[in-house]
């Protein structure tokens, strides 16, 4: 089963199949529900990329799965598979809520980074409980995580709708934040300022830099990947995992956290309900289709987040098909890229190798 | 607390206990067998959505049951094929089934329904009704015992007596016939199965198997017996909090029963304290009481409340030595 393939066809071919083979059979889909997939996929196309609007609204929605895609990328090179990120990115939105609501005081130059510093600080925390549990006590990293997910959302519902809440508002949902607390738009860049990417996107950016000099430029990274490859090797060599486990996870929440710090500060500036909206899950497909390597998160982020905002036109444009559609399409290329990875690998190798080099 | 009669709450846990029995008993036979299934949900979701459909169709309420069935097993056979023939990672394909099973079947309610993503409701001959057990009427005279005759042991769908056989039928399988015995095995060391010369692979597709069976039950019993019709979502978490149930229930039948009865007491007890002010503390924090299966489940598996221990091999694909 581990045919070996040559390098681009296993970071590159591979992952266009799959994702080829989850829109064909979308495609199939639309055409069994009796609208015309071509006018389907137009309409994807046009609304994703059609327009500075368009596009400032796909970046957008790809800031949020860069960060859920870095944080699930970042744990699966150690091993460990966080399904929690959903979770963590909605306690990193009660950190940076509560940075905003009462630090008010402080000029933006110091409020938004200490924001930002309390969404991180919030996920990394909500992930490193499942972290230490696993290292110290042994429970399973993703029951735990999964079960987090619910914890969080309960949570979540009962500071936002008791505690958080703005007096005399109906709606559960905290009062704006102070302006001091906005993160700039991106129309110095020639977005209209009526889409919602913001700095928080740079930030992504940044994070994703900064993921790839951890991972593969320094001893820890590699330390990481040791661990994630062969936890023996990693024993053998004196690699304290447990430590490890808990960091890496702190880190991956931190990441996770960055949908706050995009969502709050960068578009709706008051912590709700739902503000995660599923791009936990989002970010296990991107992880998967990226290769867990930072540059390919990016690319596939920037593709699900393609397939967010067209989703969302297209919905308007093909009146039976809804945006749930893209739900579906998520959910196929995780099972072709991850679940099924093994199903072309053997075929594709055979055919690249009858072929002279 | 006037009005906080015992009967109803009793009841109420029983409605709510089955779907969550069916699915922990299908996430039992899965691990059992060695494959770890996190897609209850996604299953139990297109099982809702299939049986919802056709019994509105068909008005059949049993056609409805055999179409969730029938969808719960394609997609527990595509989770086989990853897990078993393909060895692929057990947790992603059932986390990637989940949501396949969100996105189709918004996709075809809209599609076919175009209700926004409802299917029609049903009506009373499309759906499980009530049963009323005969002599009710004669002991509704008797105080207590008629009442609980009337609304407790019967006045439930037929799928809640079907779930609650199921428990001691799973006992008797796992712990009494060889196939249990074998599956046990193939559970926790698949290579001594392999060494008697039995098919892991197919012991493992059995497993899954009798697991999305069940989870198609337990879809079309939320679909067409708690509810009356489909609507985007339903299943509401209830795939997971099973998956918390089997833990708690130590991947033992009549444990997991005890569990899921507990987990329906609380949501049923949930429902009537919802606005309920206690003296000193406000309004009651329905929420804790939501949030306490996941919380029970963290803290069992971490081991400090007694310990979960699961299937040893499962989670681990099979490579037969060579």
């Amino acid at each position: 089963m581990n045919a070996a393939l040559p390098r681009w066809a296993d970071l590159i071919l591979l992952p266009l199949i799959n994702l080829l083979l989850a829109l064909g059979l979308t495609a199939l889909i639309v055409l069994a529900t009796g609208s015309d997939p071509v006018a389907a996929l137009t309409a994807l196309a046009v609304g994703s990329l059609g327009s500075a609007d368009a596009i400032g609204y796909t970046l957008y929605y790809a800031t949020n799965m860069a960060f859920t895609g870095l944080a699930v990328a970042v744990a699966f090179q150690g091993g460990l598979f966080n399904i929690g990120a959903e979770g963590q990115a909605y306690l990193a939105g009660l950190g940076v809520a509560l940075a905003a609501l009462n630090l008010e005081f402080l000029p933006p130059a110091l409020l938004v980074p200490l924001a930002i510093l309390a969404g991180a600080g919030f996920g990394a925390f909500w992930a490193a409980i499942p972290g230490w549990l696993q290292a110290k006590r042994g429970s399973h990293i993703v029951i735990t995580t999964i079960m987090f997910n619910f914890l969080a959302a309960s949570l979540m519902v009962y500071l936002i709708v008791n505690v958080l809440i703005a007096p005399g508002s109906m709606s559960p949902e905290t009062r704006r934040f102070t302006t001091a607390a906005d993160l700039p738009g991106l129309a110095s860049f020639g977005f209209p300022s009526s889409a919602p990417v913001n700095l928080a996107l740079v930030l992504a950016l940044l994070a994703a830099g900064g993921v790839w000099l951890l991972i593969w430029r320094t001893p820890w990274g590699y330390a990481l990947r040791v661990m994630g490859e062969s936890p023996e090797v990693a024993r053998y060599a004196g690699i304290d995992q447990g430590r490890m486990t808990v960091l890496v996870m702190a880190l991956s929440g931190a990441l996770a956290g960055g949908v706050a710090v995009n969502e709050l500060l960068g578009a709706q500036h008051k912590l709700l309900l739902g503000f995660t909206g599923g791009y936990g899950f989002t970010g296990i497909a991107v992880a998967l289709m990226g290769r867990n390597h930072p540059g390919g998160v990016l690319l596939s982020a920037l593709l699900f987040g393609a397939l967010t905002q067209g989703g969302a036109e297209m919905a308007f444009e093909v009146p039976d098909v809804p945006s749930e559609i893209v739900v579906l399409i998520q959910g196929l290329v995780i099972l072709f890229a991850g679940a099924l990875g093994n199903m072309l690998r053997p075929g594709l190798s055979r055919l690249l190798q009858r072929k002279p080099a | 607390m006037e009005g906080f009669d015992l009967i109803p709450i009793l009841a109420a846990t029983l409605r709510v206990a089955t779907p969550l029995l069916l699915a922990a008993l299908a996430g039992l036979f899965s691990e059992r067998s060695g494959i770890i299934d996190v897609g209850l949900e996604g299953k139990m979701l297109v099982a809702a959505f299939a049986a919802a459909a056709a019994a509105s169709v068909s008005g059949n309420v049993f056609l409805g049951l055999l179409a969730g069935i029938g969808a719960s097993c394609l997609l527990g056979l595509v989770h086989a094929y990853a897990c078993v023939t393909l060895r692929g990672s057990q947790v992603v394909s059932g986390m990637a089934i989940n949501i396949v099973a969100s996105g189709l079947t918004a996709t075809l309610a809209l599609a076919w329904f175009s209700m926004g993503g409802q299917t029609p409701p049903l009506p009373a001959s499309a759906r499980f009704l009530p049963i009323t057990l005969p002599g009710s009427e004669a002991l509704a005279g008797v105080p207590v015992l008629g009442r609980v005759y009337a609304a407790l042991i019967g006045g439930q769908t037929a799928l809640v007596y079907l779930a609650l056989l199921l428990v001691p039928l799973s006992a008797w399988v796992l712990y009494r016939s060889r196939f249990g015995l074998r599956l046990r095995a193939c559970g926790e060391h698949p290579a001594a199965i392999d060494t008697a010369g039995i098919s892991v692979a197919r012991l493992r597709y059995a497993g899954v198997l009798i697991a999305s069976v069940l989870c198609g039950v337990a879809g079309a019993y939320i679909a067409t017996a708690q509810g009356a019709g489909f609507q985007r979502d339903m299943i509401a978490g209830r795939g997971y909090i099973a998956l918390a149930a089997m833990i708690l229930g130590g991947w033992r039948p009549w444990p997991i029963l005890l569990a899921c009865l507990a987990f329906g007491l609380l949501d049923a007890v949930a429902i009537r304290l919802q606005g309920v002010v206690l003296p000193g503390i406000g309004a009651f924090p329905v929420q804790a009481i939501q949030a306490l299966p996941y919380l029970l489940t963290v803290v069992l598996l971490a081991g400090f409340v007694g310990r979960a221990i699961p299937p040893k091999a499962s989670g681990t694909p099979y490579v037969k030595e060579r």
